[in-house]
């Protein structure tokens, strides 16, 4: 069994005990615990079940790259799924429930997946369940999403509670990791006087290094750590950050880092996450090795842990995870975890090592303890009862056979440590196979290459592939001098600090515990606990053709669980390339993608919540707008009321009320997010020219035109009227999603092609509030306001006729006042300046009230201007639509040698006469086209699909005509007048309707010209 | 995520403040273009593993159209300069040759072969 | 004839940094040769600043020049002097290629003071906000969260931070919540 210890427990404080459950069963442990290290001393090794096969799985290592121990965490609206109990931090309350069992971790139903693992091979799934192809859909599909996974989503409708934040931050050198080789590493940098960040993703600083032993200057090494600590933060180019990890390194040396603030305090308050968004000239990856798992029959049974992490249990939590231990390394380290189990008052049966000549001086003084070593053997297999019960051991040169069986409840393994190089690959770092040492270490000739194409990343220490602390030492002291020159801060020459540890002979690589191990041993070998992947499957893969590896991880699904393949990747290379009769190297690795380590999906959205999930567009209407009714629409980031609905009213019968009350009496219209560009220059009307399809340097002072735009392939892009305000000055309005595109389109050609051309854009959108006063009443209301103000712009037919403008003043407001007119009636667009825009408002509602005005929303604005033919950018045009196509030719300049989208009209499709074109569409029963609808044609195109002969673009129910009316775009349509189409609706009915002009009413534009 | 120097207001602009705007000294077509340069020039673009040139705009930021020479295949930036330019300029092709030895792109290359 | 409304109306919020509506304020957009010494003229007279070099805004007693691009500065005066001194401006260059325009009522305008005040704003932009890289008088446009921005920092080491303002609101609320008070980064 696994227990607390007496002693030990460097990180605990056993005066402060801690509550938290497991699975509803209430345990204890202390402050400083993970939470994998406290279910240890509460006897709870067995930890969850396997993805595939549902077999129980203990916890494995003590670090981020914990492959088995995933836990529920949390509950209600704070409950998060498949979080590793040993980055976890024990706190007061922490509710934790193992995940992937039905109905108990102890009894699971699904655990019959493992009786049939033999079938469940890799490519399993693919090979099974592909005929007959509906099954997938309804019956293979929802057994296996049941089956397999990890813990249960959140529930839908629950919303996280807490907030995160992202922090941009930048660094001359930011050193990753803060074991001894990331502190020396700083500590060489910021002597330079750079700027240097150290970021640690665990609590506790000083890495693996209290807990390997040796001496640093003669000292302990938590003796140097404090003092190299100390010495750091008093340093004020120094910034430490501890429970921050660094999840990437991406292109120019951009750095991410995640810092959990309040994970171990939940609801402290305050962000829960922040994202730091670094810019480093150079990073240093000081993120030490990590130890590799034997592959031997049973090596996931729970009491089988990594040499190293039971060690970590036993020193820095005082936990032993079991009381006769079996020892299986093909290394020296491992003896270190022999030696600390031993002194902690644990029996360790054996040590169990593959080599023939076993190791140096820590073997030596493991037997002068008494421990049996026992060398040139293997594991055969771990029987469990579902925890370890018995070791079965055999000769590493062998197939399995000729067992001694020991009994033993816990086994520790070493297969060798592997760099962590994730980091230095993210960028494009390239990495050397060290055959002497079996792993992968960073080529400091290929580095990650930044914007000056220079390396930008130096790993160091044991992330460099140097054992012992002698070497990391000398090598971290160097990498930080080494990132501080590169950015920028000659070194001050900075002696390494001397390590000394314990000499270690060479390991030897040992890829299967036997060597031969039988296909039944084989099939009990797990490379990837997490995602259930065996020896027997990469070397099946690896029979059915997939040779290389990135295809045997995605067949074999090796390494593509939640830790990313932390432990297994090397092993599983290594058998793939024994499969295959190559070599490591030349089988290569998969690729190393950010993050090194699941962030939560808050830190990336970071504000971005809420209220402030994006931005919302207000124009200084808004707050009235939305107390009056609005029923909001997005219109881009801007909202618009759709309609204003009274108390008691469909949005159907407000949006009715408003066209009427707009066409009989008076309505307002809030048009302040049309676009406003102020164009002016000696060469503005050359410009405007090539901008707009038609001619707009010949207007004259003070009156409007309507122009056209179009991109240089001809497809319109935006509309809207332009008013002359003097000589060298035009006032553009664009659509509402124009504002910002048009302003840059106008500022890309003046800045890219005619650049010699003086002109000067200035987008003055928001400087004015825009009212529309529309209907029979608008010149009323506005006179009636400047007689109660003494006087006032002249507003009359005469005074400012239709398509022109006047600056003065209405109702006492420094106004612009435009006649121009979307809905065919009489109708002034003023502009005021925006911060006084509610009060215009005002005194326009309040002078309006014995005219019946009401304001109305977009949707009463398109069906206006539908009555009308007018067209509507987004809703006419899709990007595929000239100006032709809707009968708008009388905008094309024949005049002028070029515009945008003069020569692509020349284009031979452009000037197909099949073009659909527009026209307007009534149904024949009144009622109103389904929108974007198509028109049938006669028989079917080459695949098999009826042929289309147009669509509709608008379609409306028109108050004023009591009817639908539409408009659409119809092949040959001008030419089919009064011809009758039909359009199938989604809804199964068959909708005729007769082509018609698109002018629905006033054909002969009276209403607007009074 | 790419910095580039903006050459008008000489920030070090990270990604999301600028905007990318395709490649670079594109010589516009208009009426009067036969109908395979003006095909060409809507639509033919070069997609080098290398020396690149392209178009960005400080978007969120001075606002200004720049030009980047940049390798797509290690990011290594060789320079920024004025949009208001028919071609790069030599002082850019020069620092392209010299860490690109041979290199070409459309009608411009390495002026030291 | 009304009183003139910010779009957030006054807003406050206290965290880590003090974040504030600071008000109305005239603002004028002017595009012109920044070199040229009649434009010098116009500018230290609408004013009292000299043109501001590159990224730098000048800050006087009566008003302010801020480097906005190599043709554009923003210039800022007392509200209800708005129209007017844009008038003046245009009509001093109306002998060069220069446009002058009124932008005030286009803006939000806030102020981020305190101890937190480069923490809050480095939360939401892509800038280095550390006392070695932003002082008094520099000048930054750039992203905040989702929305564009220009900023700088007065003597006295608070920020004066500039937006379009129909997102004065999303603004307010990005800014507090970046100074929420328990959200202290700790490194400025």
């Amino acid at each position: 069994m696994s227990t607390r210890l007496a002693k030990q427990g460097r990180l605990i404080d056993r005066s402060k005990k801690i509550d938290f459950t497991f699975n509803g069963k209430r345990m204890q442990g202390y402050a400083g615990d993970s939470l994998a290290s406290a279910l240890l001393a509460n006897d709870q090794v067995m930890m969850g079940r396997s993805f595939k096969y549902h077999r129980p799985r203990g916890v494995v290592a003590a670090g981020s790259e914990e492959p088995n121990a995933l836990m529920q965490l949390g509950t209600g609206d704070r409950y998060e799924p498949n979080q590793r109990a040993t980055t976890t931090e024990l706190f007061s309350g922490l509710s934790a429930a193992s995940q992937n069992h039905w109905p108990s971790l102890e009894f699971d139903v699904l655990s019959i997946n493992n009786k049939l693992s033999r079938f469940l091979t890799a490519g399993f799934y693919y090979k099974m369940f592909i005929h007959p192809r509906p099954l997938w859909k309804h019956v293979y599909e929802p057994i296996i999403r049941k089956s397999a996974g990890l813990g249960a989503a959140p529930e839908a409708e629950l919303k996280d509670p807490d907030t995160y934040e992202h922090f941009y931050f930048f660094a001359d050198v930011v050193v990753v990791g803060g074991g001894v080789a990331g502190l020396q590493s700083a500590k060489a940098a910021a002597a330079s006087g750079a700027k240097v960040l150290v970021l640690e993703q665990n609590n506790h600083w000083g890495g693996r290094a209290p807990v390997d032993g040796g001496t640093i200057d003669g000292e302990a090494p938590e003796v140097w750590i404090e003092k190299t600590l100390e010495e750091l933060r008093g340093m004020k180019n120094v910034t430490l950050r501890d429970r921050c990890m660094s999840s990437g390194v991406y292109d120019h040396g951009y750095v991410l880092g995640y810092e959990r603030l309040t994970d171990h305090v939940p609801g402290q308050g305050g962000p829960r996450h922040r994202l730091w968004r670094i810019r480093a000239k150079q990073i240093v990856t000081a993120t030490g090795a990590i130890e590799r798992p034997l592959s031997f029959a049973g090596n996931d049974v729970p009491g089988v842990m990594l040499a190293a992490s039971m060690r970590d249990y036993v020193v820095n939590w005082g936990v032993n995870p079991g009381q006769k231990v079996v020892v299986a390394t093909n290394n020296d380290d491992a003896y270190r975890t022999a030696l600390c189990l031993h002194e902690a008052g644990v029996e360790v049966v054996r040590v169990v090592d593959a080599r023939e000549t076993g190791g140096g001086a820590l073997m030596e003084a493991v037997r002068e303890k008494g421990i049996r070593v026992e060398l040139g053997r293997a594991i055969a297999k771990v029987k469990d009862g579902p925890r370890v019960t018995k070791v079965a051991i055999c000769a590493q040169n062998g197939e399995g056979g000729a067992r001694e069986e020991v009994e033993a409840d816990a086994v520790a393994m070493s297969g060798g440590w592997s760099p962590v190089v994730h980091l230095w690959s993210h960028c494009g770092g390239k990495l050397n196979w060290d055959k002497e040492n079996a792993f992968f270490r960073p080529d400091p000739a290929r580095p990650p290459l930044g914007d000056n194409g220079a390396g930008f990343v130096i790993a160091s220490g044991s992330a460099n592939g140097n054992l012992g602390l002698a070497a990391v030492l000398e090598d971290a002291a160097a990498a930080g001098a080494q990132a501080s020159e590169a950015a920028g801060f000659p070194a001050k020459t900075t002696q390494a600090p001397k390590g000394v540890s314990e000499d270690e002979s060479l390991m030897e690589p040992v890829w299967l515990m036997p060597a031969k191990a039988d296909i039944k041993l084989r099939m009990k070998t797990w490379l990837d606990y997490q995602n259930d992947v065996k020896v027997s499957d990469v070397q099946l893969a690896a029979r059915e053709g997939y040779e290389s590896v990135e295809h045997t991880k995605r067949y074999t699904t090796l390494g593509m669980a939640t830790d990313q393949g932390k432990l297994s990747n090397i092993n599983g290379l290594a058998i793939l390339a024994d499969s295959l009769n190559s070599e490591i190297p030349q089988v290569g690795t998969t690729t190393f993608r950010p993050p090194y380590h699941p962030i939560s999906m808050g830190a990336i959205g970071g504000e971005a919540r809420g209220e402030i999930f994006q931005p919302v567009r207000k124009t200084p209407i808004y707050d009235w707008n939305d107390a009056n009714g609005a029923d909001w629409e997005p219109v881009g980031q801007w909202r618009r009321p759709f309609a204003y609905t009274r108390s008691g009213e469909s949005r159907h019968d407000a949006v009715n009320r408003e066209v009427k009350n707009t066409r009989e009496n008076l309505g307002l219209l809030d048009a302040s997010t049309l676009g406003k560009l102020i164009v002016k220059g000696p060469d503005a009307g050359k410009f405007l020219d090539m901008m707009y399809t038609n001619m707009m340097s010949n207007l004259k002072i003070g009156k409007c035109r309507y122009g056209l735009m179009c991109s240089e392939n001809g497809f319109l892009s935006d509309d809207g009227v332009v008013a002359r305000i003097d000589e060298d000055t035009w006032l553009c309005h664009t659509t509402t999603g124009g504002a910002e595109s048009i302003h840059g389109h106008m500022e890309e050609w003046l800045q890219t092609e005619w650049w010699d051309w003086k002109v000067y854009v200035a987008n003055v959108t928001e400087q004015y509030a825009q009212v529309a006063v529309v209907g029979p009443k608008a010149r009323k209301v506005l006179e009636k306001l400047n007689n109660k103000a003494g006087g006032g712009m002249d507003l009359s037919k005469d005074a400012l006729p239709f398509m022109e403008w006047r600056d003065g003043q209405i109702g006492g407001f420094n106004a612009r006042a435009y006649r121009i007119s979307f809905s065919g009636e009489l109708s002034y667009e003023i502009a005021v300046a925006a911060s006084e825009g509610q009060a215009f408002w005002d005194a326009l509602m309040e002078a309006g009230k014995e005219f019946n005005v009401m304001p109305y929303g977009t949707e009463t604005l398109h069906i206006l201007r539908a009555e009308k033919g007018f067209i509507m950018i987004g809703d006419e045009t899709d990007g595929t639509v000239i100006p032709q196509d809707l009968n708008l030719q009388w905008a094309l300049s024949k005049k002028k040698e070029d515009y945008l989208g003069k020569r692509a009209h020349l284009r031979s499709h452009m000037a197909d006469p099949d073009r659909w074109k527009l026209v307007g569409l009534e149904t024949v029963d009144g009622s109103v086209l389904p929108d974007g609808a198509y028109a049938r044609g006669n028989g079917i195109n080459a695949n098999g699909q009826q042929n289309v002969i147009g669509r509709v673009t608008s379609t409306y129910y028109s108050a004023t005509l009591g009817r639908g009316i539409a408009m659409g775009l119809v092949k040959h349509g001008p030419k089919r007048m009064g011809e009758v189409i039909e359009f199938p609706g989604t809804d199964g009915k068959i909708y005729q309707a007769k082509i018609v002009d698109p002018v629905f009413y006033d054909k002969e534009g009276e209403k607007q010209n009074v | 995520m790419l910095i580039l120097e903006c050459p008008y207001c000489g920030v070090k602009a990270e990604e999301t403040e600028l905007s990318a705007g395709g490649e670079a000294h594109l010589k516009r077509y208009g009426p009067g273009s036969n109908d395979d340069e003006f095909h060409d020039y809507l639509f033919m673009r070069e997609n080098p593993k290398g020396v690149h040139f392209e178009r960005w705009r400080h978007a969120n930021g001075c606002g200004k159209w720049f030009h980047a020479a940049r390798c797509t295949m290690t990011m290594e930036v060789f320079g920024t300069y004025s949009a208001q330019t028919y071609e790069p300029p030599q002082e850019i092709k020069d620092k392209i040759t010299a860490k690109r030895p041979g290199w070409s792109w459309r009608e411009y290359s390495d002026a030291s072969e | 004839m009304s009183n003139p409304v910010t779009a957030t109306n006054g807003a406050e919020f206290t965290g880590i940094a003090t974040v504030k509506d600071a008000g109305l304020q005239g603002m004028i957009t002017l595009r012109g040769d920044l070199s040229s010494s009649v434009l010098g003229a116009a500018v230290k007279a609408a004013t009292g600043a000299e043109v501001p070099a590159q990224g730098k805004v000048s800050v006087v007693e009566s008003g302010a020049a801020a480097w906005m691009s190599p043709d554009e500065l923003l210039l800022l005066v007392p509200y209800g002097e708005a129209v007017a001194k844009t008038a003046a401006l245009a009509e001093a260059l109306s002998g060069e290629h220069a446009l002058a325009a009124n932008v005030s009522d286009a803006r939000s305008y806030f102020s981020i003071s305190g101890a937190g005040a480069r923490e809050t704003l480095a939360k939401i932009a892509p800038v280095d906000l550390s006392p070695e890289a932003f002082a008094a008088g520099d000048f930054r446009r750039s992203r905040t969260a989702q929305v564009a921005a220009a900023f700088w920092m007065e003597e006295d080491g608070s920020f004066r931070l500039v937006c379009f303002r129909s997102v004065g609101a999303y603004m307010f609320n990005l800014l507090s919540n970046a100074a929420h008070p328990q959200s202290s980064v700790d490194v400025y």
